[in-house]
């Protein structure tokens, strides 16, 4: 049910450009308005959720991490998973961030025979994860040609990599292939195990159908619908130097694409893909656990008003003289 | 807000990436400059081997039709839409006409940013007279 929820949800943003760009020629509308509206949605989105997420209090650091914390001299710690200084965590973010660290240590529970419970690793996630974001960090990079004149020169360089086999014209990326791959994956994955099938919901099918369909809009307009690129380079700089054109480029597939990419950037700030800016914000990761070298007090703590002895004595030491009880300053 | 120093510094950090193709392309300023290319002035030559809104789309398409076309099959003609017949060379029927690649091809491929390998082969053609 939840997939076909959002298989649904997917057909409808794909008829909503059809209609709108294919047949009203709604041009201005989906070259220009709603690119803009989206593109504000996801920043003002995004940073509006951070600020939320820095305004709630800063836990203390969670020292049940994955390493042995930095204590006595003669017990080796481990720096980069149970990091004591600032460098150490910024290289354990830094192996998070650009090699996804704790989904490598994704492992996998199987009843066997016995009966007897059997713990395995399972990189295939990790595997499907990595592939996916790399060549979407590529393929978002290479969409820069797009958007910056002149082209930058590293764009000619990761294009140069990516074309390397030069493979048909226009060039097959390899990036193209392992994405589609590894989103792929990524769906079957779900499918295929019942338990995962039965965990899923259409806030998870969603966001890979809308990838899936990004992606394949793009590869049937590289490799076999082609348009215009100069068309679609000046709508793409009008936009950015605020000068927006009426766009004059025809091809449907153009505008399924970019209402795709629009819908993907709205969606953004409201879903599971903040764990965009959230990884820079898990506490488990961006803490040094160094509460043997350092004390920690708790900032939200309550003021509370004491009453120490000291000051007991002073208040009531004339009754207390008065009484006979032994006083610690005469 | 709790380490608002980072998290703001962060937060400018992800909005300049996200938004620098607009600083890069205000600050470069000619960015709405289009590509101005040099057509043909020939006599005898008006039009290309196709209509020029399949040319703009697919030309890629059609020159590596013809390589395939002419190394692995042996065809040496090709006939247009409008019955013509072309002979299948990069160099003599499709630089015959665009010599200056530099105000013809290079017009739309840097402005897109592509970098095709046509001249790892075939001469760039420089000693041709450029009208």
């Amino acid at each position: 049910m939840n997939i076909v929820f959002s298989l649904l949800a997917i057909l409808v943003v794909i008829a909503a450009a059809v209609l709108g760009a294919g047949v009203a020629k709604l041009y201005f509308l989906f070259g220009v308005i709603i690119p803009y509206a989206s593109i504000a949605v996801f920043l003002v989105g995004i940073v509006s959720r951070v600020v939320k997420w820095a305004k709630s209090p800063v836990p203390f650091h969670i020292p049940t991490v994955a390493g042995q914390q930095k204590s006595l001299p003669w017990i080796r710690n481990s720096r980069l998973e149970s990091p004591h200084t600032t460098l150490g965590v910024i290289g354990r973010m830094a192996l998070e961030i650009l090699f996804f660290r704790s989904l490598f240590r994704n492992t996998k529970m199987e009843l066997r025979n016995g009966p007897k419970l059997v713990y395995g690793s399972n990189k295939y996630l990790w595997l499907g994860a990595i592939v996916f974001h790399w060549s979407m960090l590529i393929i978002v990079l290479r969409h820069l040609r797009l958007f910056m004149e002149p082209v930058p020169s590293f764009v000619f360089a990761i294009q140069g990599i990516d074309g390397f086999f030069q493979v048909g014209l226009p060039g097959l990326y390899i990036t193209d292939i392992l994405i589609l791959a590894a989103l792929s994956y990524l769906v079957l994955r779900r499918l295929v195990d019942a338990r995962l099938r039965y965990i899923s919901l259409s806030a998870d099918y969603f966001p890979l159908f809308l990838l899936l369909s990004i992606a394949v809009t793009g590869i049937l307009m590289r490799y076999f619908f082609r348009i215009d690129l100069v068309n679609v380079k000046e709508l793409a700089i009008g936009l950015f130097t605020f000068h927006p054109v009426v766009p004059q480029v025809t091809g449907v597939l153009f505008y399924i694409h970019l209402f795709l990419v629009c819908t993907l950037l709205v969606y953004f700030p409201f879903s599971k893909l903040l764990h965009m800016p959230g990884i820079f914000l898990s506490p488990t990761r961006n803490l040094a656990n160094n509460s043997r070298m350092k004390r920690h007090v708790n900032p939200w703590d309550h003021p509370v008003r004491v009453h120490t002895y000291g000051e007991y004595e002073d208040e009531f030491r004339e009754k207390m003289k008065a009484a006979g009880l032994p006083l610690d300053k005469e | 807000m709790y380490d608002s120093g980072k998290i703001i510094a962060g937060l400018i950090i992800f909005a300049a990436l996200f938004t620098s193709p607009v600083w890069y392309d205000v600050l470069n300023g000619k960015a709405l400059q289009r590509p101005d290319l040099v057509l043909p002035s020939k006599e005898n030559q008006k039009e290309c081997v196709a209509a020029a809104e399949f040319m703009r789309r697919d030309h890629m398409r059609l020159l590596n039709d013809w390589r395939y076309e002419v190394v692995r099959k042996g065809e040496t003609y090709f006939s247009s839409d409008n019955g013509k017949e072309y002979e299948m060379r990069f160099t003599k029927t499709c630089l015959g006409c665009h010599p200056n690649t530099s105000q013809f091809c290079d017009q739309c491929h840097s402005y897109v940013g592509v970098t095709p390998y046509c001249w790892d082969c075939h001469n760039k053609p420089r000693n041709l007279s450029i009208q």
